[in-house]
């Protein structure tokens, strides 16, 4: 497998961003609850690169913590709707008759509704909190999980070495385990990458709407939120947190795309056809 | 085709039903007692009785459902605690304006993507297709509530050239447009890229260039025409997506449609109109992947007829 140029440079911003989420205690220089009253809105300085916010915090150190939430929120998405949707999927495509016809209209509905209305909906009844919106974006976000394995479940079942392993009788779960998942996982990783990047964007607009995390807790969508009242006298409030969500889902999706070429053009076409959850 | 037009209407009417549904049991889902939460802590008993009462949230969860039911079909989604006023007549106030933001954002992303992805296609693996490329990824990964106040900082407010929120004429309209439109241009580059790119290995195209014809006049009149097919189901599915994805860029714009109702409706827990408002978008959202589906088995009949055999 030949990686393009552009699957390092995603790669590398990526696991940086990383890096700092796991970090964030060492490498912030300041505690990001800390005020300085008498310095709000400064402007960036040498001492303070990205300045200070409406409260006084200093916005590296919350910058820095506020990896913390995007990173969290991806990657719990990703891990509990790939989850949920990879087992659904399987079972879907590797069973076939009334179990694929049964979860294939359930997963119908939820294409049907408009995803992110779904998850502003669910989090605004359930009340704004860090574990709500993961449930919102799992709710909307397995179905595009389960769809695509099920297609690649039902194209690998076909295959010879599928049908020699039932031939000699290896169990029905064995055989999806053993030999039709591992062949499924490229093709996740590819939607693991880019549904990341979705549930970063739809974390940080939930919260940003003032529907997920909440304050004190940094977030970089709820700080550019509270930038945007200060637009006039200090546009570096919403400028950075903005900048960190853009080359973080930049990253993510630089490595998707670089993945999806290398592993099989055609997927290209397939995962276009699915929603994002942004 | 009139077959199949009825048959596709057939299974909207269930989806429809399975939406109403969902957005019905929302207000059961809210933790606690919704009547105490819409109202606060320091209303009075009565009051709170009043209200549960008149939403009817005191009768059996069955009654409550059909009558639900029975007002969508005549159009009576109860009435608005915080404005007063019937819940359908704010709706259809609200619906205009955001209809023309998402039509507006989507002549921005056809305007972008058109020209960008078919320079792409045509000049596959040189500069100007790695540019698009980066470019359309660019789009797709750039977050509309950061777009939308740097627009804002810079056409607003540094060059003072356009409005900086509100609804007052075609000047107002564009910074929302091109914050909702930017991603849309993104992932339609890359569909017009890759399947115009496809259409031009076909033997058709080489036909056309045999027979004279300029590469330009192969590409335009025969190569995109069917390039185009399943971009216009892109562009439908996506019609329905920027109608949601209006939430957060009406709300920054302050853009009078049904996106920002919905956020003021959520934050003055109206729960009556977050129903109404979630309804609509979500109907609207069906109702246009239909008539996409219908758009597409008429330009392509291969569709129709596979739909009709099976």
């Amino acid at each position: 497998m030949r990686l393009r140029p552009q699957a390092w440079i995603g790669g590398t911003v990526v696991a940086l961003v990383l890096l700092t989420a796991l970090l964030a205690p060492w490498l912030a220089p300041q505690d990001p609850a800390a005020q300085e009253l008498e310095r709000r809105l400064e402007a960036p300085s040498w001492g303070h690169p990205m300045g200070f916010d409406e409260l006084g915090r200093d916005i590296l150190s919350r910058m820095i913590y506020g990896a913390r939430v995007s990173v969290g929120v991806g990657l719990s998405v990703v891990l509990l709707a790939g989850a949920v949707g990879t087992a659904l999927g399987a079972v879907s495509g590797f069973a076939g008759g009334r179990v694929d016809t049964v979860l294939m209209r359930i997963s119908d509905v939820f294409l049907a509704f408009p995803g992110i209305l779904l998850a502003i909906a669910l989090v605004a009844v359930l009340g704004p909190a860090l574990r709500h919106v993961v449930l919102a974006l799992v709710v909307i976000g397995w179905v595009g999980y389960a769809r695509l394995v099920r297609g690649q479940v039902l194209q690998i079942r076909e295959q010879e070495f599928v049908l020699a392993a039932r031939t000699v009788g290896v169990p029905p779960y064995r055989v999806l385990w053993v030999h039709v998942l591992p062949n499924v996982l490229p093709t996740l990783m590819v939607q693991a990458s880019l549904g990341m990047a979705g549930a970063i964007l739809a974390e940080a607009g939930l919260s940003f709407l003032g529907l997920g995390i909440q304050p004190p807790t940094p977030s970089w969508g709820a700080m550019i939120n509270a930038g945007r009242s200060h637009l006039l006298d200090a546009p570096h409030l919403a400028l950075f947190p903005g900048g960190a969500i853009l080359l973080t889902v930049l990253g993510l999706n630089f490595l998707g795309d670089a993945l999806v070429d290398a592993l099989n053009p055609r997927l290209e076409r397939d995962l276009e056809r699915l929603p994002r959850s942004s | 085709m009139s077959q199949y037009l009825l048959r596709r209407l057939a299974q909207v009417v269930p989806v429809v039903l399975l939406v109403a549904t969902l957005v019905f049991s929302l207000i059961h889902l809210i933790p606690g007692d919704p009547v105490e939460l819409m109202l606060g802590d320091g209303a009075r008993a009565a009051d709170v009785e009043a209200l549960r009462s008149s939403l009817g949230l005191d009768r059996p969860l069955g009654e409550q459902y059909l009558d639900f039911m029975k007002g969508l079909a005549v159009g009576d989604l109860g009435s608005s605690l915080h404005f007063r006023r019937p819940v359908t007549a704010l709706l259809v106030e609200s619906y205009p304006a955001t209809l023309e933001l998402a039509v507006a954002s989507m002549a921005v992303a056809l305007l972008i993507a058109l020209p960008l992805g078919i320079l792409a296609a045509l000049r596959r693996d040189r500069f100007a297709d790695h540019l698009s490329r980066f470019l359309s990824l660019l789009g797709v990964s750039m977050p509309n509530f950061w777009l939308g106040p740097m627009l804002i900082l810079v056409f607003a407010i540094y060059w003072n050239l356009l409005p900086v929120s509100g609804r007052s004429g075609w000047a107002s309209l564009v910074l929302p447009a091109i914050t909702l439109g930017t991603a849309l241009a993104g992932l339609l580059t890359r569909m017009v890229r890759s399947s115009l790119g496809e259409e031009l290995h076909r033997p058709y195209v080489v036909t056309a260039r045999a027979k004279g014809l300029l590469r330009w006049q192969a590409v335009v009149r025969h190569a995109l025409r069917n390039a185009l097919v399943p971009v216009v189901t892109i562009v439908g599915l996506q019609f329905g997506a920027l109608l949601t994805g209006a939430i957060i860029t009406e709300t920054i714009f302050s853009w009078p449609g049904l996106g920002r109702l919905l956020i003021q409706a959520i934050r003055l827990r109206d729960y009556p109109l977050v129903q109404g408002c979630v309804l609509v978008i979500a109907v609207t959202y069906v109702l246009v992947n239909l008539v996409t589906d219908v758009m597409y088995a008429f330009l392509d009949p291969r569709i129709r007829y596979r739909e009709e055999a099976a």
